[in-house]
């Protein structure tokens, strides 16, 4: 296939059957590969929708600066962005992240400020809001209230999704900005209002957890909670098996977050199979490359899990 | 066996440090009222004056979240674990 622009790349994403991983004969179980975009993870597509969006609306003119908090796999998608649309572009990010997603950050140009790791992705939001309200000249997409985070999934990934799989009984992913599960679980239940759209949450470590009082609390503008039929909170150990199993069985060789989604996909299905079965599809956000420094597939399992909890997995 | 609830550090110092506790079936209102005879003061941190769940307070039952299941009605039974966090917002994946 030829295309003119890396961009043009970006979702169409390989909708591909695990039938080993599938909890049982009535359910069939389908991952979502998002690290086949072209920096590696889902957030390409939203890079390019918030950017898009704002040149839109005049909101952004050539060599302007782009502010925005990250995890990582968000920044490097819109460094990658930024740089084929001549703008400048500075991630906020936890200090833990993992070094490989600084790598790709640096590598794409980006230029990186970090908040305090303990915070999380929480210190990044607060630390980046403090930057833009005191420089106007700068831009910040903020994925986590951006409506054009919501309408990619809504009509990229999710009608990719209804157009391969259009008897789709289930739903999975990971909850972050819940822009993924916003906007796919709007179109989704707008195709079918009986299709379940499950949540899959991090547990942090206690560390994370113990440094935050109740004020610090931070729920994104996009996600509406009644969207959700449930949500599962997911350890880092269990993620880390399923993340294994993913590629042992598979050889899907995906991000630790994939480990959640399939492992809370385990009990959607077999709830799902109470109930005659059906197809369930997990969204896997990215590939494994950004984790290797975990050593997450490596090492034996406790080893495994004290590594990734030190570098936000999530 | 009785149900299981874990206690994040920052409720801790209303359960005098204790990291889990043991308390008996019936639903997550119930456990709550039993929580808060023990260690009082600790019912205002997770419930509104209103008696609805905080908003920024998640509670789970068998790692599911209480308020897609049938909120403070949600029943517990014996060797189920409760646990009481904080929301938090990731950014990786979604």
């Amino acid at each position: 296939m030829r295309y003119g622009s890396v961009l043009d790349t970006i979702g169409n994403t390989p909708l591909v059957e695990v039938p080993r991983l599938s909890p049982d004969p009535s359910v069939r179980l389908w991952v979502k590969l998002e690290g086949q975009n072209p920096t590696g993870s889902v957030k390409d597509r939203i890079a390019l929708a918030m950017i898009e969006a704002a040149e839109a609306k005049g909101e952004l003119e050539a060599g302007q600066t782009i502010l925005e908090p990250t995890s990582g796999n968000t920044g490097i998608s819109l460094a990658m962005v930024a740089a084929l649309r001549g703008y400048r572009f500075t991630a906020v990010m936890p200090d833990n992240a993992s070094r490989e997603r600084v790598q790709l950050l640096r590598a794409y140009g980006a230029d990186i400020v970090f908040s305090e790791g303990a915070k999380g992705t929480n210190g990044s939001v607060a630390l980046a809001q403090k930057m833009a309200a005191e420089d106007d000249s700068v831009y910040m997409p903020f994925q986590y209230g951006n409506r054009a985070n919501l309408m990619a999934h809504y009509e990229g990934t999710a009608a990719e999704i209804i157009a391969d799989l259009p008897e789709i009984k289930a739903f999975v992913a990971g909850l972050g900005t819940g822009g993924t599960l916003m906007g796919n679980g709007l179109r989704l239940k707008e195709h079918d209002p009986a299709i379940k759209v499950v949540a899959a949450e991090p547990e942090l470590g206690e560390l994370v957890y113990g440094l935050r009082s109740l004020d610090e609390g931070y729920i994104p503008p996009l996600f509406d909670p009644d969207m959700l039929d449930g949500k599962v909170k997911v350890r880092a150990r269990e993620s880390i098996v399923w993340t294994r199993e993913l590629l042992r069985r598979e050889g899907i060789f995906a991000g630790i977050s994939a480990g959640a989604v399939v492992w809370v996909a385990q009990r959607v299905g077999r709830r799902l199979a109470r109930d005659g079965g059906g197809d369930v599809v997990c969204l896997l956000a990215d590939g494994g490359w950004k984790y290797l420094s975990t050593e997450a597939w490596t090492q034996d399992i406790d080893t495994a899990e004290a590594q990734v909890e030190e570098v936000l997995w999530w | 066996m009785a149900v299981q609830v874990r206690i994040p550090t920052m409720f801790r110092r209303y359960t005098d440090g204790e990291a889990t506790l043991q308390v008996e079936p019936g639903t997550i209102a119930d456990v709550i009222d039993q929580i808060e005879r023990r260690h009082p003061g600790i019912r205002q941190q997770l419930l509104t004056e209103q008696g609805e769940l905080h908003r920024f307070v998640n509670i789970y039952v068998n790692d599911e979240d209480a308020r897609y299941l049938d909120r403070l009605d949600t029943k517990v039974t014996d060797g189920d674990t409760v646990a009481l966090l904080p929301s938090v917002a990731g950014g990786g994946p979604s």
